[in-house]
């Protein structure tokens, strides 16, 4: 299965991509993918704690399941208003 | 800020106050001398946050109507990166309902400011999103009402 990640501020600076494709196994979650881009960039461990993620522009769980085709977003912090 | 004020003045005749918020672009922050500010959304998920910031502001003050935009990219000192308009039968609910959108933005709103200050700059980094979380909506709510 393929899924499409976007990253956002300084997830999108340390990945150094807005958005990236990635090969996923069936009954993969959102949470093993975010562990999957830890062990290539290190520099997001630090964020293990803090991030909010999104499947197909909407709030999801780390456990929530993927599809194939779908969008997953990784969100720091954020700081609006 | 005319098309906000639109937005609740469909219902004229039945809200009798209406307040507005801006939120503007500050020199100082944190002690740095803020050159510009660059803003960067996820803006499918911004406008669903929105959405569900007026579901739930509408369980709580059925009478009031709100209309909120933000801007993105880069703003410089003294522009406005929000603006807030909540309309309401009375005041009160007024006040808390234009309070009430603004805590919960800088809550859920998948949304990011970085600072460009004298010497550098910063991605601002504030609460971790969480919509479910009931104890950031219930701070919301009690900035609100205070």
């Amino acid at each position: 299965m393929r899924v499409t990640v976007r990253l956002f501020a300084r997830l999108r600076e340390i990945v150094g991509a807005a958005e990236v494709s990635r090969d996923v196994t069936p009954g993969a979650t959102v949470g093993a993918l975010w562990q999957d881009l830890v062990r290539e960039r290190p520099d997001l461990s630090r964020y293990e704690r803090s991030i909010s993620a999104a499947v197909n522009a909407d709030y999801a769980r780390m456990d929530r399941e993927l599809h194939d085709g779908d969008e997953i977003a990784f969100l720091p912090p954020v700081s609006g208003g | 800020m005319e098309a906000l004020t639109r937005v609740v003045a469909d219902h004229a005749g039945v809200h009798g106050a209406a307040v507005t918020f801006l939120g503007l672009v500050r020199q100082l922050n944190a002690g740095r001398q803020v050159r510009f500010l660059e803003y960067e959304a996820y803006e499918p998920l911004a406008l669903k946050a929105f959405g569900r910031i007026v579901d739930e502001l509408t369980r709580k003050w059925p009478s009031a109507h709100v209309g909120v935009h933000h801007r993105t990219g880069r703003l410089e000192l003294g522009e406005a990166s929000i603006a807030i308009v909540a309309a309401s039968a009375h005041r009160a609910e007024a006040f808390a309902a234009c309070r009430y959108v603004i805590e919960r933005v800088k809550q859920i709103a998948p949304i990011w400011k970085r600072e460009h200050f004298e010497g550098g700059d910063v991605w601002i980094e504030g609460a971790t999103a969480d919509p479910d979380d009931d104890q950031a909506r219930s701070a919301a709510e009690r900035a609100a009402c205070a």
